[in-house]
């Protein structure tokens, strides 16, 4: 057993729109001289460190923890699991 | 009538809700707190109020569905219970599955705290059986009330009459300009399939006493007045 930290990214479906996105891409962004962005998307990261047997169970286990708490709301929000440290 | 009100840490709109159940509907109110694992057997109805339950973290709603008590309120609610969520307490049935759909940050990103419209688009609900008039004036309290639902969804809840409110503008009119926070279809109201259970973003504990109403308006009261009203006679 050892502790992995796997990081979990939560952004809204692409159909849904993303008024933090679009306000810092409108009103910083471009407004800032940034014209070659053409867009941007926010959403939410949320770092876990757990106890697992190997980097594969880590991450299996943390998506099964945010299918099952509904860390994400599957209706609006896609999730994305990386694993990034294994100690 | 004999009303549960269910509390979490974070609620902040039950005494105001017990009040309007108190004192103006003049039914039997408990407050109940959410670690009560005990039967809700002996309410007529459960309401789930506004507020910032556990702070709205992760998002609004979504760690008070998880709550001990939301297992018994689960088991009332698929027994036909009528349950009513009210802004934070719509959020969290929402994310307890108990309605359809989800409640996104508002599409100004700002917390709005307003007096709208709101065209009543069923008035054969146990909710709504009292509303004689095409449309009632509530306030509005929110940060994260952008009605979001998948379009089959929602033709469905719109054929089987589950919208059950939409704001709209002075003249009873579902317009964009009527719409606060980016709703889609305007959506402030719904309810399940089986009717027994409404989630709406506006507060009608604020506005059942005229004196509280800019408008000297009282038709929050008409809500919790329908609730009693069809528990006394049913759907006749």
């Amino acid at each position: 057993m050892g502790n992995y930290k796997v990081e979990v990214l939560i952004e809204n479906k692409p159909k849904l729109r993303d008024p933090e996105g679009e306000t810092i891409h409108k009103e910083l962004l471009l407004k800032g001289g940034y014209n070659m962005v053409k867009e941007v998307r926010t959403g939410k990261m949320i770092r876990i460190v757990l106890e697992a047997e190997n980097g594969l169970e880590a991450e299996n286990l943390v998506r099964k923890l945010c299918d099952e708490l509904r860390i994400y709301n599957p209706l609006v929000s896609s999730l994305r699991i990386k694993l990034v440290e294994a100690s | 009538m004999k009303a549960a009100i269910i509390v979490f840490p974070g609620s902040n709109c039950e005494l105001d809700t017990y009040h309007v159940l108190k004192n103006v509907i003049k039914d039997d109110v408990s407050l109940i707190w959410h670690t009560h694992a005990k039967s809700l057997d002996e309410f007529d109805y459960i309401i789930l109020p506004g507020g910032f339950s556990y702070g709205d973290h992760l998002r609004a709603g979504v760690i008070a569905a998880y709550s001990p008590i939301m297992k018994e309120v689960k088991r009332q609610a698929k027994e036909g219970k009528l349950i009513l969520g009210i802004c934070n307490g719509f959020q969290i049935l929402v994310e307890a599955k108990l309605l359809e759909g989800a409640l996104l940050r508002n599409s100004s990103l700002r917390f709005i705290c307003k007096w709208v419209n709101l065209k009543v688009e069923n008035n054969n609900t146990p909710f709504t059986k009292r509303i004689k008039i095409p449309s009632i004036r509530l306030p509005i309290a929110h940060n994260e009330g952008r009605y979001y639902v998948d379009e089959d969804t929602l033709s469905y809840m719109n054929k089987r009459g589950r919208i059950i409110f939409r704001y709209c503008d002075d003249k009873g009119e579902v317009s964009e300009k009527s719409n606060p926070n980016g709703s889609i279809q305007n959506i402030a109201g719904v309810s399940n399939y089986e009717g027994n259970i409404l989630g709406l973003m506006p507060h009608p504990e604020r506005a059942s006493e005229k004196i509280l109403s800019p408008y000297k308006t009282d038709h929050g009261k008409l809500i919790f007045e329908s609730m009693r009203w069809w528990l006394r006679n049913g759907n006749s």
